[in-house]
């Protein structure tokens, strides 16, 4: 089984390949930026993209992924952030931060195919990821941030 | 060591048994400093001038010895060091720092003691400070109670500036000048011709300097960073997905575990069959632990779906089996036998309700997950030597203890290295999570075990935040209200708490009516009491504590006696009200929200306030009936800390308080049935999302004389002021949380 993720082909051919995506990456690959919060696709926290579209990496069983990866610590890193990342650090979103990486990872996919999205659309891509500590309403500005970054910059 | 156990007893019962006996030791013992711990483990030429500053030729480590849970602490707490030390924080790096006596807390004393937040008399305020010596001697280096800036505020400054003062000695002496004409500036002592000398470069010398102990604190006027905003330390790493956490950690040679313990909480395991498990690709061992089992395998995957794969023959749970049980106990407890507390009676309720009561009503609060988004975890190594343990905690000092007591070795022996958390509001004071791991890891000698619940198991094996009752009744006079009564039933929260860790709690216990008692109205007849239900499921503090249900029962309440009344809500709130800061905050949100203004039809406002671990909170909530349901659009927030330490992290604070407060009352219950939570995951257990989240405008008071912390006090309120605006919009008076068991919120 081939896996290609943040630019990076992996094989793991002693994989059981009904194995939840999330864990391949955390405990076999060690990249543990998407976390682990229901393992039912309530939460969002273990949010990454398979070619752009993002999707609950506990939900998809490893062998079912049907292209490229993209985790947090492919989309950008603390010195040359994603815009969505730099929104997030000028913003102050996080507070555990432990659904953040998800949430980053919704809201880069939001805007990769919404470059100006309205509150509706925001609370419709958004609202499946989990918050506990109640980042919302920063949350919220921060995707208007970012979305005015990018559209500026592109 | 029969003699210090004695003393140890005798002091911590300062706090209930009022101020007499033991307070001599107590203070003797509280003046005798603990020894440094970071000299234990100090590499040569290092200098680790105070238990909270580490400097070495690597870097400038700050200790912060409070947990970050999300909340900000560790960046709060390297601010205050940062103030006096001269330090930026771009400079330095911070750390949990070992578990130690050294970093006790005694912030926490404050709320321990019957006397309001607000009473500041003399025997109030030694009440607190002969408290406080009791807390230091037993070491409890706890994160909570919202006590973590108060607990730092001059502690760690001090610490800043002996660390400072000593630098700038070993400076003075290196070049044979007055210390006094030096001055310092971003981490180096700078010399009257403007030569740096880094505080690194000084270290080794330092080491061996005499600490300068007799330190000034800076005048406010000269801060940097306090009051300032602020970047946190932790943001880059948050937004990048560079933050390792609990359950990131990785040892050379790690294995995995997962647990399926018995969702009768706490009762045992009678049997099991674990052969399919043990077949299974990955699985290393299987061991049984107290109340369930645990898997050891290569991936924590393959340790989760072995779990599931034992057959487990359970004890019944050891409280009621379904909720009925619960209620009923709960309203069995309004008696003489079952009264806990009356700490508030003035005038005299009874007579004024002689005749009969203009209110009479009944609330309910259901017991509540903390559900904190990272699962209960733990990494332990365990070897005959020394055990290691990596964990997100609150109570370190505890975990060591109780880790030692299952190793059976000493506590020097047993390393708690304390966690970046993914959120707790108040998971982590429990470690039951840890004394599992150390079983596990005692199974696989020198192997590190990495022990992860599954949101089921997390959720199955909750201390939820308490289930609560209360019978409120008054009476109304002239437009005002005359006569308040309120009477509340829970199980002891400090008891189930304390009890797991086999500290006794003597004494009323202040949780059952906190929120209530001690809130600063002079309505003329007015009692609260309190009555200590049974133990049922075993419970926990939830953020904000007794307050998080009696802050709801407190102000819905006065709210119906003042509409009775026919008043104005938030001018009768005023009327009756005579502290100043708990006044400002009212009028804060009365203006921020145009209280008073036109409304929309079937839009209403609601205002409800708090006073909580010490800080008064006001919210309007605005809600809107859409005809698809009722949608919050506009909360409204002030509170008082006394200083806003950073306005940044001040306004995370509360508006996370705000959506964890809504939220729950809107939607949040945890059940039992078969003596089994029926709220194992989050469909189930629902929480507000961002579809649902109202514009929050927030604004800081700092008009109070007491610095305070903002982790807990916005939430009491929000419950209150979301059931009185829905009654303002559509006169259905909720009083029942949650809400949505009888409204309709829009999604």
């Amino acid at each position: 089984m081939r896996l290609t993720v943040n630019g990076t082909e992996h094989t793991l051919d002693d994989l059981e390949p009904e194995m939840p995506l999330l864990w391949a990456l955390r405990d076999v690959l060690g990249i543990r930026g998407p976390k682990y919060g229901c393992g039912i696709a309530q939460c969002g926290a273990c949010t990454v993209h398979v070619d752009g579209e993002a999707v609950r990496s506990c939900q998809l069983p490893v062998g079912d992924v049907w292209g490229a990866v993209t985790t947090i610590e492919g989309l950008g890193t603390p010195k040359a952030p994603h815009p969505v990342q730099a929104a997030w650090i000028e913003a102050q979103v996080a507070q555990c931060g432990y659904c953040q990486s998800g949430q980053i990872m919704q809201a880069a996919s939001l805007l990769a195919e919404v470059p100006d999205p309205t509150d509706r659309d925001i609370d419709d891509a958004m609202s499946g990821n989990l918050c506990r500590c109640g980042t919302y309403p920063r949350i919220r500005a921060a995707v208007k941030a970012a979305a005015r970054a990018m559209r500026e910059g592109a | 060591m029969g003699r210090a156990k004695t003393i140890a007893r005798r002091t911590f019962l300062v706090g209930s048994a009022a101020i007499a006996g033991g307070v001599a030791f107590g203070v003797w013992r509280h003046a005798t400093p603990y020894a440094n711990p970071l000299l234990r483990d100090l590499p040569e030429g290092a200098a680790a001038l105070t238990p909270y500053v580490r400097i070495t030729g690597e870097a400038i480590t700050l200790i912060t010895p409070r947990a970050d849970v999300g909340q900000g602490a560790a960046s709060v707490q390297a601010m205050l060091i940062a103030e006096e030390l001269d330090v930026a924080l771009d400079q330095v790096e911070t750390e949990f720092g070992p578990p130690d006596r050294a970093y006790w807390n005694t912030a926490l004393a404050s709320e321990a003691v019957p006397f309001r937040a607000t009473d500041r008399g003399w025997l109030a305020e030694t009440a607190r400070d002969v408290m406080g010596a009791p807390m230091k001697f037993l070491g409890m280096q706890i994160t909570g109670g919202s006590t973590t800036v108060p607990d730092a505020w001059e502690k760690l400054r001090r610490a800043g500036a002996v660390a400072r003062e000593t630098l700038k000695e070993t400076a003075a002496r290196r070049r044979g000048v007055a210390r006094d004409a030096l001055d310092t500036g971003d981490g180096a002592v700078i010399l009257p011709d403007g030569t740096r000398l880094s505080y690194q470069s000084l270290a080794a010398e330092a080491a061996r300097t005499e600490p300068v102990t007799d330190v000034v604190l800076r005048d406010p006027a000269a801060w940097r960073l306090v009051g300032k905003p602020m970047r946190r330390m932790d943001i880059v790493a948050k937004s990048t997905g560079t933050q390792d956490y609990g359950i990131d950690e990785d040892q050379p040679g790690l294995l995995h575990a997962a647990i399926r313990l018995n969702p009768g909480h706490g009762a045992a395991l009678r049997s099991y069959d674990a052969a399919e498990a043990e077949g299974m690709r990955g699985v290393e061992r299987i061991v049984e632990l107290p109340g369930g089992v645990g898997v050891i395998a290569d991936n924590t995957w393959r340790a989760m779906q072995a779990a599931q794969a034992i057959a487990c023959d359970w004890a019944p749970a050891p409280y009621p089996a379904e909720m009925d049980g619960h209620w009923q106990a709960l309203a069995d407890s309004f008696t003489p036998d079952r009264q806990d507390s009356r700490l508030r009676d003035a005038g005299d309720a009874e007579a004024a309700l002689a005749g009969g009561a203009d209110v009479e009503v009944e609330y309910r609060a259901p017991y509540l997950a903390h559900a904190p988004l990272e699962p209960l975890n733990a990494t332990v190594r365990y070897t005959s030597e020394r055990t290691d343990i990596w964990t997100g905690t609150q109570v370190p000092r505890f975990v060591q203890k109780n880790a030692a007591s299952i190793t059976g070795q000493d506590s020097g022996d047993v390393h708690v290295h304390v966690r970046v958390a993914g959120g707790s509001f108040g998971h982590r004071l429990e470690d039951t999570v840890v004394r599992h791991a150390t079983r596990l890891a005692m199974a696989v000698p020198g192997r590190p075990v990495k022990l992860t619940y599954s949101r089921e198991e997390d959720m199955g094996q909750e201390y939820p935040r308490q289930i609560a009752m209360a019978r409120g009744r008054g009476r109304v006079a002239e437009g005002r209200v005359a006569a308040c009564d309120l009477g509340i039933a829970m199980p002891s929260i400090l008891g189930s708490q304390m009890g797991r860790q086999a500290i006794p709690t003597p004494g009323p216990d202040l949780q059952i009516v906190a929120g209530a008692w001690d809130q600063p109205f002079a309505i003329p007849d007015y009692r609260v009491t309190g009555y200590r239900a049974p133990e049922l499921a075993p419970v926990s503090s939830w953020r904000s504590v007794g307050a998080s249900t009696n802050g709801f029962f407190h102000d819905c309440l006065l709210d119906e006696l003042i509409h009775a009344a026919g008043a104005d809500p938030l001018e009768e709130r005023l009327r009756l009200c005579s502290h100043a800061p708990s006044r400002a905050v009212l009028e804060a949100v009365g203006e921020m929200s145009g209280w008073g203004g036109p409304m929309g039809a079937g839009e209403g406002r609601g205002v409800a306030y708090c006073l909580s671990f010490g800080v008064p909170c006001a919210q309007v909530v605005e809600v809107r009936d859409t005809g698809e349901g009722l949608r919050v659009t506009r909360v409204y927030v002030a509170a008082d800390v006394g200083r806003v330490v950073d306005p940044v992290n001040f306004e995370a604070q509360m508006q996370g308080g705000v959506v964890w407060g809504l939220g729950h009352a809107m939607h949040g219950q945890m059940t039992y049935a078969e003596g089994a939570a029926e709220q194992r995951n989050f469909d189930t257990f629902r929480a507000m999302r961002l579809n649902e989240c109202p514009e929050i405008v927030v604004r800081g008071l700092e008009t109070d004389d007491r610095i305070r912390g903002i982790g807990e006090p916005p939430v009491p309120p929000a419950a209150p002021a979301l059931a009185n605006a829905i009654f303002a919009a559509t006169g259905q008076r909720l009083r029942e949380m949650p809400f949505g068991r009888a409204v309709r919120f829009a999604g």
